[in-house]
């Protein structure tokens, strides 16, 4: 993409019918650190990259749990990210309040989507600099979305955003149909070798990544990073695979895309 | 002379029972009938006055109890928003200033609750916070509140206060002192009977008791 004169203002079309600031916006996410989601019949596992800034410093957050029954993992401006949890965790509260009951995620999604489209049509504001996937459990089931800065959302079986999520996405691609009916122990195990896939040869470890868990019966949560390194260490021995099947695929060029808000 | 118009009906009415609350070294015994009554008949004998707001505190309330429970679910809302900041439960203090300004909230056109929050401390010992209807709260050794306090408070002075400095119980002396007070309670005070739920916080958690209780 390059500056052209209609991405100034969100507020301004270009002659192709393309909204260059919510764009741009969906660029923000892309350089974040890589954030999936896989999502069984009964568990949704999410996964991120935590890199941190120097050694001296802590990680970025980038998981946060929204309810007993959800949770989010963001790329992009994690600053905006916290804002909108805060933001979903009071949309549960609230519900709850009222219904005695948990708030449905495709419920909670709409709401979020339409919060973000707010800031793609007002000429005092900007669009969210994040993406998050929403995982969750209600009475329909498991789900997974990925809400965009556009206020576009979708439902995914698996999804990875972020940098070098691309070669997550092959990986979740040649697996994903058997994701459905995966056991919990494996769906974990897809996800961190999923992030491993992100991290393009660098050592895997549970100091810079962050798996949480919600399935049925199982509340979201973060999980221990004793309980992480043991599922990474034997993730390793089983590890026969030659990766050059994995790097044949990642050298595929992306195609010339559509407008990104017509995904 | 014209006299000022009056409303003809109450916001309010008192569904009656009685709560208690004692505070231990290590534990605490927070404890509520469980009739729920309208005027002089009964709605039923089976409801709970007791909710548990957090890890270590137990909320015990009677008067009006659609105010009551409304202000316990607010509380409950509150305690999910602080468990979201702090990422830890909210302390017993912690909890009984909330109440406290919860109640004051609504000076103005209050919750009909009269309160006792019962729990343990930041440093596990039983604490006990009595409330009026408005806010007004203050630590104690045990308390009594609602349609049987006034039967039941003299006791309590008498087995905990008058043995100068304040006695304070075994867990186990406790509990028969509630069950004691209940049963004494139900018998000349129509609002109180049924059965008494008795919670116990300690460090190992809550445990739950139950007793019957005249059923007139």
């Amino acid at each position: 993409m390059f500056r052209n004169q209609y991405d100034t203002d969100v507020t301004t079309w270009s002659p192709a019918g393309r909204l260059f600031q919510v764009e741009y916006a969906m660029e923000a996410v892309k350089q974040g650190s890589a954030a999936i989601g896989l999502r069984s019949k009964t568990h949704v596992v999410l996964a991120t990259v935590n890199k941190s800034n120097s050694e001296l410093s802590s990680h970025q957050k980038k998981i946060f749990k929204i309810d007993d029954h959800i949770g989010v993992a963001i790329a992009g401006l994690t600053a905006d990210g916290r804002v909108l949890s805060r933001y979903l965790r009071s949309e549960c509260i609230n519900y709850a309040f009222t219904y005695e009951s948990p708030l449905p995620v495709g419920r909670l999604v709409v709401q979020l989507a339409d919060k973000a489209q707010v800031c793609t049509q007002r000429s005092w504001k900007r669009p969210y600099g994040v993406g998050l996937l929403v995982a969750g459990l209600d009475e329909s089931g498991a789900h997974l979305y990925y809400n965009c800065p556009s206020g576009n959302y979708f439902e995914y079986q698996a999804f990875a955003i972020g940098s070098r999520s691309q070669a997550a996405k092959t990986y979740l691609e040649r697996k994903f149909e058997s994701f459905t009916n995966s056991s919990r122990e494996d769906l974990i195990k897809d996800a961190l070798f999923a992030i491993k896939e992100t991290l393009q040869g660098e050592k895997l470890t549970s100091s810079i990544c962050t798996v949480a868990v919600v399935g049925v019966e199982e509340p979201f949560h973060i999980m221990d990073q004793k309980t992480i390194q043991e599922l990474i260490e034997s993730l390793e021995i089983k590890e026969e695979e030659p990766t050059d099947q994995g790097e044949a695929m990642e050298e595929r060029s992306p195609e010339a895309a559509p407008a990104p808000m017509d995904i | 002379m014209a006299s000022k118009q009056q409303a003809n009906w109450s916001p309010y009415d008192n569904n009656g029972g009685t709560c208690v609350a004692i505070a231990g070294s290590n534990y605490c015994v927070i404890a509520a009938d469980t009739r729920l009554s309208t005027g002089y008949s009964i709605l039923t004998r089976d409801y709970s006055k007791l909710q548990q707001l957090a890890d270590k505190s137990i909320l015990a309330s009677s008067g009006f109890q659609a105010d009551i429970k409304a202000l316990q679910k607010h509380l409950s809302a509150k305690h999910l928003i602080y468990q979201h900041q702090h990422n830890k439960q909210m302390s017993c203090p912690a909890m009984a200033q909330l109440l406290s300004n919860t109640l004051y909230y609504k000076r103005f056109f209050p919750y009909y609750a009269f309160n006792v929050l019962g729990g343990l401390d930041n440093e596990g010992k039983g604490c006990v916070f009595t409330y009026d209807a408005v806010g007004s709260y203050e630590r104690v050794g045990y308390s009594s509140q609602g349609s049987g306090s006034t039967l039941i408070t003299p006791v309590l002075d008498n087995q905990l206060k008058s043995p100068s400095p304040l006695l304070i119980p075994q867990e186990t002396e406790a509990v028969d002192l509630v069950k004691d007070v209940f049963a004494s309670a139900a018998e000349r005070d129509i609002y109180t009977g049924d059965r008494v739920e008795i919670t116990i916080v300690n460090a190992a958690g809550i445990r739950r008791e139950y007793a019957e209780l005249r059923k007139d």
